[in-house]
């Protein structure tokens, strides 16, 4: 698993769609687990779904699956309306939460469990080389007859990888696959789900509410809240171009600032804060004048700075220094602006020297850097 | 507490403990132990009625346990497909007849079978060809099945239902997910997991209808079961014989309720 080398990333996931949601809610009595879900995955790409536990991510999941027949609106495989299509007729594959293998089959028999029910049937021998070729994929030669039960977390779960993918799906759904594993392994595991969607060309739709391994794997990802899909993109564009605090807050860290816009210019927006304080920063989508927002700033995109003398930059005291290694994360507070995290490299403590708690610095940013963002 | 505990169980075991001490009795008397032999099991064995009766309760568990055990799943695995008051009505009565004595169970069994013949055996006369003796409708072999069958079914379900509501779901749905048929999962996933359940509730079945004197008693008919022999011939007085018979009856289902156990018990373990 470690010397799994890195796969590039192939040509642009093609435009084909695959799978369309259009207008899809659920309801399960009261609750609302999906709300007008509108999203179109592409032929090829790795697409995430990412949002706080509860959001609906596994709803919108086994509603591609065939689980649950959505209350409104049309899932689509292939441009053909699936929404009464049972699971056991769609072209796709679930790698489910808890692995959901089979305790009373080996390991070739719970991969090959897809492969058996195929009508017309398929010889054993073509069975057995499938299997075959997808147990050395996951790397699992050799445990052929094993039972699962013998099995570690970290081979039960390539175990159910392999079980999916062997019957090579239009759509392989992945319902938290790493959340049960251990962080080392949960890393390696990143790396070889991603290198395994590069090199088989499966489209992957993944569930998570870990924000990094989003960041770390997909194309696209899916940002959702209480059932409603509140911003698709890269994941450059999602850290780069948040839609709104939410979104903000959930791809990255991010200090906020809330105020209210008091000016609006052809590239640059001025928002005042409650203490008065007045910020310029650029909008992401449309802004008002008058409306209530909040300034976003990356601890990256701040910079400190000892010098005293100068004038631009808020004076602050460092109240609080974590060091990382390549990077220092300081915990600095301003009178005005309260305490806010800057993430500074290590070059800018070799050449300022290390900042103590306690010192007095100016923290200085571009106006570029700071995004007013709906406080939603 | 525990002095009292075992005055209980000294109680109800040691009666059994002296049936089968007694059964090795060499004389022949029930009450006077006179050196140890095997010879009353001999006897026991080669006494025709005996063996008869021995033949009609065990052909008539091993029915009855098997057609509990079919209905008794199939019952089972529809309760675990619906919900709500249907549901709950049908979870309270199988809990009630479970646990309804046995003597009730016989009675009404009795009258309602009575019932049913008495209504039917006119129509059946009245619709039989002319010249042919028209057949009646009587207690015997199969009311004695059918009334087994019918209590042992309950069993089977609360054994079997627990068993199902124990396993994951998410195991057939990655069934149906991997393109096998609702009827395919069943058979691939669902009935090998249920299996032991299964074979549990059948030993646990057999082991009831061939100890079962009540039920038998109202609804046998003519037919003698091995309870019912027993019953007979403690009239003419306790002899060594019916305590070989009571032992060996004993045993034979002292293992069936072991086996039973540990299926349920390996069972559970796998399913984790
Ligand atoms: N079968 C169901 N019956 C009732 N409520 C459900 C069911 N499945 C999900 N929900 C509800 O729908 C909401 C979304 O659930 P889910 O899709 O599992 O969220 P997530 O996977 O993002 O944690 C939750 O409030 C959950 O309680
Ligand atoms: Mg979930």
């Amino acid at each position: 698993m470690t010397d799994a080398g890195y796969i590039p990333e192939s040509d642009q996931p093609s435009d084909t769609i695959i799978a369309e949601l259009r207008s899809v809610s659920k309801h399960f009595g009261d609750v609302v687990a999906a709300d007008n879900l509108n999203l179109s995955i592409r032929k090829g790409e790795f697409l995430s779904f990412l949002g706080p536990s509860g959001c609906g991510k596994t709803t919108a999941l086994r509603m591609l699956a065939g689980f649950e027949a959505p209350t409104s609106g049309d899932v689509l495989l292939d441009s053909e309306v699936v929404n009464n299509l049972e699971a056991h007729r769609r072209p796709v594959n679930m790698v489910f939460q808890h692995y959901a293998l089979f305790p009373h089959l080996t390991v070739e028999q719970n991969i090959g469990y897809g492969l058996r029910q195929q009508r017309p049937r398929l010889a054993k021998p073509v069975i057995a080389e499938k299997v075959r070729k997808t147990l050395e994929l996951v790397r699992l030669d050799g445990f052929e007859k094993r039972r699962i039960w013998e099995m570690s977390g970290g081979q039960q779960q390539r175990v159910a990888l392999a079980r999916a993918i062997v019957n090579e799906p239009k759509l392989l759904l992945l319902d938290e696959p790493l959340a049960a594993l251990d962080r080392k392994l949960r890393k390696e595991m990143q790396i070889e789900l991603q290198n395994l969607q590069r090199s088989l060309g499966i489209t992957f739709v993944l569930v998570t509410h870990d924000q990094e391994e989003a960041l770390s794997m997909s194309d696209r990802i899916c940002i959702m809240r209480d059932g409603r899909i509140v911003q698709i993109g890269s994941p450059r564009d999602l850290y780069d171009q948040p839609k709104n605090r939410y979104v903000a807050g959930f791809v990255g860290t991010s200090n906020f600032f809330d105020g209210k816009v008091s000016g609006t210019g052809r590239d640059h927006v001025s928002v005042t804060l409650a203490g008065g304080l007045i910020l310029e920063g650029v909008a992401v989508g449309d802004i008002a004048n008058g409306q209530d927002v909040c300034v976003s700033v990356r601890p990256e995109q701040i910079r400190l700075n000892r010098s005293p003398d100068k004038k631009e930059g808020f004076p602050v005291t460092v109240s609080n220094r974590i060091f990382l290694g390549e990077h220092t994360e300081y915990l600095v507070k301003h009178e005005s602006l309260g305490e806010f995290l800057v993430l500074t490299p290590r070059q800018t403590e070799l050449n300022d020297g290390p900042f103590n708690t306690g010192d007095t610095l100016l923290a200085s940013w571009d106006p570029g850097a700071a995004l007013i963002l709906d406080r939603a | 507490m525990r002095l009292y505990a075992i005055f209980v169980y000294m109680f109800l075991y040691i009666p059994i403990g002296v049936i089968a001490l007694f059964s090795f009795n060499a004389g022949r008397h029930a009450s006077q132990l006179q050196g140890l032999s095997t010879k009353w099991y001999g006897i026991a064995l080669s006494n025709p009625f005996v063996m008869d009766a021995l033949e009609t309760s065990l052909v008539v568990a091993f029915i009855s346990a098997t057609c509990a055990s079919l209905f008794g799943t199939m019952a089972a695995v529809a309760l675990q497909g619906i919900k709500g008051p249907v549901r709950t009505a049908f979870d309270a009565l199988i809990y009630i007849s479970v646990m309804i004595p046995g003597i009730v169970i016989g009675i009404a069994t009795l009258i309602g079978l009575v019932t049913i013949f008495d209504q039917l055996n006119p129509l059946i006369v009245a619709i039989w060809p002319n010249g042919i003796e028209p057949p009646q409708l009587h207690m015997g072999f199969a009311s004695l099945i059918a009334a087994h069958t019918l209590f042992l079914m309950a069993l089977v379900i609360i054994i079997v239902r627990a068993r199902l509501s124990g396993m994951d779901r998410s195991l057939t749905e990655a069934s149906s997910d991997l393109y096998s048929t609702p009827f395919g999962t069943f058979r691939q996933v669902t009935l090998p997991l249920i299996f032991p359940a299964i074979l549990a509730g059948f030993l646990l079945s057999f082991t009831f209808s061939f100890d079962d004197f009540i039920v038998a008693f109202f609804v046998a008919g003519s037919e003698t079961t091995l309870p019912i022999y027993v019953f007979s011939s403690i009239r003419r007085g306790v002899t060594p014989e019916i305590n070989a018979i009571g032992t060996m009856v004993m045993a034979v289902s002292l293992i069936m309720l072991v086996t039973a156990q540990i299926l349920l018990r390996r069972g559970e373990r796998r399913n984790k």
